[in-house]
């Protein structure tokens, strides 16, 4: 994907307020590429990761109404270029005995993990930024993926030496 | 109507509410601590938010809150079909500034109170809604009127919330009353499950409010506000684009002295009609679809739009990149999603508009103590008095014998109305007719259904104007298709002895539909016309406590208005027959740019030639 916006929504720990989010992102007719949701730090608060498309979304307009969403506390957007970005994938691959080491070989060069491993199947996982996950699959693809999932992205800003490099997008 | 600023009883916050009463009711001690059900904590906490009437009807799962209401100094109006106490709710708030208050059963109760929620929406109309729900454990069974209330409104409202304890239920009514009225006003919802409203639990009243993610920005950045005043006073064509904020801010008299002191004209959308008095001399009236052509013309051709508190509707705008080619935009909105939303301003104010105005007054008044220079504005005076002696709004009075020109009802009605009328409308022909030829001198004296376009709205919400200023005349200007979706309400209002005047203007069309088939479908009349003798008007109205009248010629106006306006005991109902095949004009037909409007028939060389002179 190329340009992307990724929006990091604090809201309010409780229940309904990440179908607010979605309802609201859908119903002005944006498209949500990847979503993630997790508690904050602190637990009154949850943190909602969004990935959207840059080139149909007006960013402007969708950060102004999701700021006018009353459990919405904060929100900051983060590009591609500032930010360190990662998701995570767990892959079930068909590993006969016979390719299990390719197999294997390929997960060590990717640093990725073997989490489980069947009679003929072995399952294998990968947290990394997004295109190196991409290529891992694509990669593994051959041996023959039985399943796969992968979790939506999670951003943080990058450490600068300079100044606040979180972009807090204000509003009222 | 002074406005008064005051703090939310019993709250220690420093957020205040503006509204323009006080709260009527005593608050009781709220240190005293009882224990309560969930029911009278409800009851007890939306009068301790001031409400002094609540419209509703009753129903399995809101049961238990209508048995405190018993005890209560609350008026309670039970209305005859839900969306009548939604729009009434609206048509309260719309003339006192107060939030309305709702209240209804789960199920098809709920769901019935979607269409006025939109409404209030979309209009930022302060409302209150309390709807029952099925107890704790039922949700989610398919239970009888069960229905995801808070998802199905989550869409329709600034905020809506489920109570899941009753011990919450102070706290969540005292959110609901702060988020409707601060800020942009909007529609809050509060689902009650029936259990919950069953339960103990131990009285308080919130100290204050916690809204971590809700911040109201009320004073523009006064950087922005000296950019504002500088390209005021530099402008050469300038116009004041007046919107509904000024009215929800109640900026009138604000938005007076900023357009004297500028000497600027100022128009004002269809929801922001009222806020600027029409016999003014700057006053052109209302732009967009069916405005004026003066109003139109001269927001084209500025080359400075003050837009305050409006929203670059696509009514008003027409065909977006062709609007104002030439102005530069100042936008003042007190909701930041509306800057750019439509069209970018070169400068834009975030804040209230009574605040912002007030700080672009003493602005301009710096610049001009400081010898600023202004903008040379004779030759656009003289531009616009052409315009409005060239294109004033006209219609062809009929011959006598011939059918009845609803203008012609709408300028007798006018002319014959108290001085403290409030005027109400439904949506379509007749709704653009009141809009066009009332003159309107008092601030809140306009309630009509703007964003949504509810047919329907007119009765219920004239019913809800009047229960709110019971001590001005309400006329409801109605359709014959609007008035025939929502009339039941007036048997509440003969019932409820809330004596509002409702004039039909009954062409047996969907008006305005007819109207587009006419211009837009070659005559091609689909499913538009619905009956010259049914429903017989007078005995419907007669039907239900009301006085029925019914005129067919132009010589019987002035008598059945005057008989209406002499009725104060109960409801009038005049069923006014007027021509099926008059059309509303101007009009820009839609998806075309402003300079397209089509006048009326008479007027139609006159601006031929006026539109050449232009191109040159």
């Amino acid at each position: 994907m190329a340009a992307h916006h990724t929006l990091v929504v604090l809201v309010e720990n409780r229940f309904g307020v990440l179908a607010r989010v979605t309802s609201l992102i859908s119903r002005r007719g944006y498209n949500i590429h990847s979503l993630a949701v997790a508690p904050s730090v602190n637990e009154q608060f949850s943190k909602i990761t969004i990935v959207v498309d840059a080139e149909s979304t007006p960013i402007e307009q969708i950060v102004k109404q999701l700021h006018k969403l009353i459990n919405v506390v904060e929100i900051a957007e983060l590009s591609p270029s500032d930010s360190v970005e990662r998701e995570m994938l767990l892959a079930t691959v068909s590993a006969p005995s016979e390719r299990r080491a390719e197999i294997v070989e390929l997960v060590n060069i990717f640093e990725g993990k073997i989490v489980n491993v069947g009679h003929d199947e072995i399952m294998v996982t990968l947290a990394d930024p997004p295109d190196k996950l991409d290529d891992f699959e694509e990669l593994l693809r051959p041996f023959g993926i039985v399943d796969v999932q992968r979790t939506g992205r999670v951003a943080l800003p990058k450490l600068s030496r300079s100044v606040a490099p979180l972009r807090v997008v204000e509003s009222a | 109507m002074n406005p008064e600023v005051f703090c939310f009883p019993g709250l220690l916050s420093a957020r205040t509410f503006r509204l323009s009463h006080h709260f009527p009711l005593k608050p009781k001690d709220p240190a005293m601590s009882e224990t309560l059900t969930g029911a009278q904590a409800l009851i007890r906490s939306l009068e301790m938010c001031g409400t002094e009437v609540i419209f509703g009807l009753p129903g399995g799962c809101i049961l238990p809150a209508y048995d405190p209401l018993l005890e209560s100094p609350i008026r309670h109006i039970l209305v005859r079909h839900e969306q009548g106490a939604g729009h009434m709710a609206e048509g309260y708030a719309h003339v006192t500034g107060r939030p309305g208050v709702a209240m209804v059963t789960s199920g098809p109760a709920a769901t019935n109170m979607v269409t006025p929620l939109c409404d209030a929406y979309m209009d930022s109309v302060p409302m209150v809604c309390i709807t029952g729900q099925v107890s704790r454990p039922a949700i989610g069974t398919d239970a009888f009127q069960e229905c995801d209330t808070v998802g199905i409104t989550r869409s329709v409202t600034k905020h809506n919330e489920l109570v899941m304890d009753p011990q919450d239920i102070p706290r969540i009514v005292a959110e609901a009353f702060h988020i409707a009225t601060t800020g942009r006003p909007g529609p809050v919802l509060i689902d009650v499950p029936k259990d919950v409203l069953q339960a103990a639990m131990q009285w308080y009243w919130p100290t204050s409010i916690d809204l971590p993610g809700y911040r109201v920005q009320t004073t523009p950045d006064a950087l922005s506000v000296r950019r504002a005043a500088e390209m005021i006073l530099a402008s050469e064509r300038p116009i004041i684009y007046v919107g509904g904020g000024v009215l929800k801010a109640r900026a009138v008299e604000e938005l007076r002295e900023f357009a004297e002191l500028c000497d600027m004209f100022v128009t004002t959308t269809l929801m922001a009609r009222s806020a600027f008095s029409d016999e003014h001399r700057l006053a052109l009236g209302m732009p967009g679809m069916h405005g004026n052509y003066t109003a139109i013309t001269s927001m084209q051709r500025s080359d400075l739009l003050i837009n305050l508190g409006a929203r670059f509707d696509d009514r008003v705008t027409g065909k977006v990149n062709t609007f104002a080619p030439d102005a530069k935009i100042i936008h003042a909105d007190i909701d930041p999603a509306e800057h750019g939303k439509v069209r970018r301003p070169d400068v834009a104010l975030v804040g209230d508009c009574k605040i912002t105005i007030t700080e672009l007054i003493r602005a301009i008044r710096d610049l001009r103590a400081g010898g600023a220079k202004e903008g040379e504005r004779t030759v656009w005076k003289q531009t616009i008095s052409g315009w409005q002696e060239n294109f004033p709004l006209t219609y062809e009075v009929s011959d006598p014998g011939n059918a009845l020109k609803p203008q012609f009802v709408m300028e007798h009605l006018r002319d014959s109305a108290p001085d403290n009328t409030i005027l109400v409308a439904g949506v379509g022909q007749h709704q653009m007719w009141a809009s066009q030829y009332w003159k309107f001198k008092q601030p809140y004296s306009w309630v009509n259904s703007g964003g949504l376009g509810t047919m329907g709205f007119c009765v219920p919400a004239a019913v809800g104007a009047k229960v709110g200023r019971p001590d001005a005349t309400v006329w409801a200007v109605d359709g014959d298709g609007c008035f025939q979706m929502t009339n039941q309400e007036l048997t509440t209002a003969a019932i409820e002895r809330i004596p509002i005047k409702v004039a039909i203007l009954n062409n047996s069309y969907l008006g305005m539909v007819r109207q587009w088939q006419e211009m837009f479908y070659e005559e091609r009349y689909s499913e538009v016309y619905l009956s010259p003798e049914l429903p017989d008007f007078v005995k419907l109205a007669e039907a239900m406590g009301c006085v029925g009248l019914r005129v067919d010629s132009p010589e019987e106006v002035q008598p059945a208005i005057d008989k209406a306006n002499e009725i104060n005991d109960r409801p009038v109902v005049v069923d006014f027959r007027t021509d099926e095949s008059e059309k509303v004009f101007p009009m820009v037909p839609a998806g075309l740019s402003n300079d397209d409007l089509e006048l009326a028939p008479s007027q139609r060389e006159a601006l031929a030639r006026e539109r050449s002179k232009w191109s040159r």
